[in-house]
């Protein structure tokens, strides 16, 4: 066991000694090396982050997998009426004890600002919508469940409407008048999240039942309400077809209900970056190739030199497999250190803020951290070809015949 | 106590138009514990093999070899290798130092084959051997800023760093002027005695063979006793 770590450490200060030497040319390949592990970790790095801004803004817009959402018409088109829905909604929450499940409508609400008076985009959600849709704060909570029983509600605003406001600290409990039909109320903004690129107009989310409680009548009436469930994608199919056919009969004659999976869209997606990963990645697999060459090249040169070198450290000890990992080292030493400065320069690059805007599509708010496996990728790629191009040179070494090597 | 014998012990090499040509016949050879052995031989006369034989770098053709009283054919390549560095140490007449690493380096070099204290320690251990030689204050030094001595004298230390109980010394003054390779003949002499490691020296120098205790001539092949009295 002692044997064995220290012929690895010593087989390390061989292989570095020798790199010491032949340091100019040495350097130069890894160079290529360097870069080309820098442009593969780049590729995958950037690849999963794009992915990620393509899977998050897919999931935004149809829910995680498996969503699932539910739609009842009445035979007029119309949806039921407010109460039979709900309660068959919460009957059907409470018997498959789905943990995930939000009421979802879009209406519009006058805000009373400092500058006057504005119509506000309000997306009225159950407190679940938050994770089930991966909504992320810049700042403050997103509803909890007793949300709903404060009497001013809760707001989660976007950042416009933040700014309008005048970016008050959330910890101020910073209040915002509803205009109601018969009455006013008083918001509490408690959170504030990102605004898309593309978004000039303040918007909020509510709570279902604090906004319909708002509401007049004549918007109640309105109301179009979509269902939406987050559940295990192994039970979705079988859930969906029991949903179905509960809330048919629940709901009485002529009443049809349709669920569907709605986060399809946000499978199968082709990768955007799918050309361009790979034309980078091949590129890049041509320079790890070339500075390979250069490293047997180098090795092989250096060899004639070191044929006389061998023959002397076997005299002095040094078994053939010790030899073997020795020159072996030396290759992947250098190409471990290269692809270490080349994966952290693409960390670098990866997390530049403008690689970041182009990939995430501006709408990126979950950055993800830095793909760990675009690092192991890198090394991996550097320490394979630092082994790969240390093997002819090694497999030379050990054949080398001591005495011819020592004779004079 | 035996540490190496020799018993009717042949190389022959193989070659492609000719008979094979017999460069070592009918060695018989003991080396114990503290013994100073020279073989004085001509060039060509196979002074070298019979080292590298010694030294398990080759094989005999015929005959056995006993190292500590086990035949040497029944040991493993790595198990010679290991022999070689825990017990022996080579010197040759090119001096052999690695080219590019300083003096320390190359004298900690056999170390790296080591394990344990030897191992880790071995830059202490190297300094104190280079010491020994005279050379601590050139322990930086590149191969090439030495004195041909010099660089013999960093070569001693690289054989003895392990502290083997055989030294094999191969012409180790054929590089150097007289004077210089009677300096460093001393000092090898010295600092072999002082560790209690036996000292085979080959030359071609009767002068650096008289430092021996036991004589040998190699002719053609063919190893002699040289009876003490025929000397001086
Ligand atoms: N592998 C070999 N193939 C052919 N001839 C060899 C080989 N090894 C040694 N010889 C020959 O054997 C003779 C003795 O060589 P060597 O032991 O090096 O002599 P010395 O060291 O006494 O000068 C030389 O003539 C040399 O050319
Ligand atoms: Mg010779």
């Amino acid at each position: 066991m002692n044997a064995f770590f220290t012929g690895i450490v010593g087989a390390f200060v061989e292989a570095a000694q020798e790199l010491r030497i032949h340091r100019t040319r040495v350097l130069l390949s890894l160079v290529g090396v360097a870069v080309a592990v820098c442009a593969l970790t780049v590729v995958v790095g950037a690849g999963a982050i794009a992915q990620q801004a393509t899977v998050e803004i897919s999931e935004r817009f149809g829910g995680r997998p498996a969503s699932l959402a539910l739609q009842v018409n009445m035979a007029d088109g119309t949806q039921p009426p407010k109460e039979m829905m709900d309660k068959a909604w919460a009957d059907a929450l409470d018997r498959y004890a789905i943990s995930y499940a939000s009421r979802n409508t879009q209406a519009s609400q006058n805000v009373q600002f400092v500058d006057g008076v504005s119509m506000v985009q309000v997306q009225a959600v159950d407190p679940e919508f938050g994770p089930m849709r991966r909504i992320l704060l810049d700042d403050g909570v997103w509803f909890a469940d007793d949300d709903a029983q404060r009497l001013a509600p809760a707001l989660v605003v976007n950042e416009v409407f933040w700014q309008r406001l005048g970016a008050p600290a959330l910890n101020t409990n910073p209040t915002v008048t509803l205009l109601g039909a018969d009455q006013n109320a008083l918001g509490v903004v408690i959170g504030v999240y990102p605004t898309n690129m593309w978004d000039t107009e303040p918007a909020m989310y509510m709570l279902y039942d604090g906004y319909v409680a708002l509401a007049d009548t004549e918007a109640q009436a309105n109301l179009w309400t979509e269902y939406s469930l987050w559940v295990p994608p192994e039970i979705a199919e079988e859930l969906r077809v029991s949903l179905e056919s509960d809330f048919s009969g629940a709901l009485g004659e002529g009443a049809t209900a349709t669920v569907y999976r709605s986060d399809i869209g946000a499978q199968g997606q082709e990768d955007p970056f799918l050309a361009v990963k790979l034309v980078i990645g091949g590129i890049a697999g041509l320079v790890l190739v070339l500075g390979a060459l250069g490293l047997v090249n180098i090795s092989l040169v250096t060899l004639k030199q070191r044929i006389r070198e061998i023959g002397v450290r076997r005299s002095f000890g040094a078994t053939s497999g010790r030899i073997f990992f020795a020159v072996m080292m030396e290759s992947v030493v250098g190409t471990i250190v290269a692809g270490a400065v080349g994966v952290v320069a693409a960390i670098l690059i990866v997390r530049s803020p403008w690689l970041i805007e182009v990939l995430g599509q501006g709408m990126l708010t979950d950055l993800p951290p830095f793909p760990i496996e675009a690092a192991i990728i890198g090394m991996v790629a550097a320490t394979a070809v630092g082994a790969l191009a240390g093997l002819l040179p090694a497999l030379v070494a050990v054949r080398v015949k001591v005495i011819d090597a020592i004779r004079f | 106590m035996s540490l190496i014998r020799l018993e009717q012990v042949t190389r022959t090499v193989e070659l492609p138009d000719s008979d094979p040509l017999t460069i070592l016949s009918g060695i018989d050879l003991e080396v114990s514990v503290g013994d100073r052995i020279s073989v004085v031989g001509r060039s060509g006369s196979g002074k070298s093999t019979l080292l590298n034989v010694l030294g398990m770098l080759d094989s005999p053709s015929t005959g056995q070899m006993l190292f500590e009283g086990r035949p040497v054919s029944t040991f493993s390549s790595g198990q010679r290798d290991r022999i070689r560095g825990r017990d022996l140490g080579f010197i040759f007449q090119q001096f052999n130092l690695l080219q590019g690493r300083t003096a320390l380096e190359n004298v900690a070099t056999p170390l790296l084959y080591a394990t344990g204290r030897q191992f880790w320690q071995r830059d202490r251990i190297a300094l104190e051997i280079l010491d020994k030689v005279g050379l601590a204050d050139r322990a930086s030094s590149m191969p090439e800023q030495l004195s041909g001595g010099e660089q013999q004298r960093v070569a001693i230390a690289r054989a003895l760093v392990r502290g083997p109980r055989l030294i094999l010394a191969d012409e180790p003054t054929g590089a150097l002027d007289i004077e210089t390779g009677e300096q460093v003949m001393a000092l090898l002499d010295e600092v072999a005695k002082e560790s209690g490691a036996a000292l085979v020296t080959i030359t071609h120098d009767p002068k650096i063979a008289q430092l021996a205790d036991t004589h040998y001539h190699l002719v053609g092949g063919v190893l002699s006793a040289v009876d003490q009295s025929v000397m001086t």
